[in-house]
């Protein structure tokens, strides 16, 4: 096992939950440099690189299927790169262990919101469930659709 | 009879009047409420653009997932809140990367090995998200975000 394939592997678990569409850039950055060992500022650029040709399918998938709306994100993408490009600026000054704790706090929030929002989903369902048992009328079909 | 009448009558005046200013009133008061609703969602949105930004920037990633609640609060459904939020985040990964890099924060078997890496596992993830319970899925990467987060702080 050289680094390369450590590399490979844990960008492919990365890729293997981006894919699934839930924070894969935020679990690929500690994988890189937990488990390949490489340097926080490194595993961050190697996460931006990796998403551009990875967006850029999604993207052209989802503006078939007609779901990306522009109207609504332009403001957002404007304001968003300012803020970008003061970020990225900020993590050349900020030292990789300021970052690396910093990061972990961020991804354990994120975790939690997470955890509430899949909690909240199943306890739903389950409600779903009990009610299209007890009555098997309209809802259970519109719930199927 | 005539007095009768008369009583009715400005009973309708009075009712007139009075029900006029108390839909004056209300509507100013509504008026105000929806504006300062406005101005706050505004706030809002760019804020929460800037916060985005900046957390994708600096942390190099993450703004994906601030990004599509803040896409729900603009009124976007589920579905198309993900959608568009790729979109937003494209520019900035293209930015902050191409900072990253003048930076000197660049390797290239590193950065080629990972591309491969994570185009394989994209494409088996989203071939394999219909064929598994989503939920479930996150609950179980959302205790490990936790565990590597709490990782990440400790060491």
């Amino acid at each position: 096992m050289t680094p390369q394939h450590v590399i490979i592997i844990a960008s492919a678990l990365g890729g293997l939950i981006g894919g699934m569409g839930m924070g894969g850039g935020t679990l690929l950055i500690p994988l890189l440099t937990l488990a390949a060992g490489l340097e926080q500022h490194l595993a961050q650029a190697i996460n931006l690189i990796a998403f551009v040709p990875l967006s850029v399918v999604a993207l052209v998938i989802h503006k078939k299927n007609g779901y990306v709306s522009f109207k609504k994100a332009a403001p957002i993408a404007v304001v968003a790169l300012v803020g970008a490009v003061a970020g990225s600026f900020g993590a050349k000054y900020a030292g990789g262990y300021v970052l690396r704790s910093c990061f972990g706090a961020f991804l354990t929030a994120l975790g939690v919101y997470q955890a509430v929002k899949a909690i909240v989903e199943i306890v739903k369902r389950h409600k779903e469930k009990k009610l299209n048992t007890v009555c098997h009328s309209k809802r259970s079909e519109e719930s199927a659709m | 009879m005539f007095w009768g009448k008369i009583a009715i009558f400005t009973q309708d005046i009075f009712a007139f009047f009075f029900s006029h200013r108390v839909t004056r009133l209300f509507l100013a008061k509504r008026r105000k409420t929806i504006y300062v609703k406005d101005s706050l969602k505004t706030g809002l949105i760019y804020g929460g653009g800037v916060l985005v930004g900046a957390v994708s920037g600096f942390f190099g990633g993450g703004g994906g997932m601030l990004c599509v609640p803040l896409l729900e609060a603009y009124g976007l459904d589920c579905k198309r809140a993900h959608a568009t939020a790729i979109l937003i985040i494209l520019p900035i990964c293209i930015v902050s990367a191409s900072i990253y890099i003048a930076n000197g924060y660049f390797e290239w078997t590193a950065v080629l090995c990972a591309c491969i890496g994570v185009t394989l596992g994209a494409v088996v993830g989203a071939l394999a998200l219909d064929k598994l319970s989503s939920s479930a899925v996150a609950l179980i990467f959302a205790a490990l975000m936790i565990a590597i987060g709490l990782k990440l702080i400790i060491a």
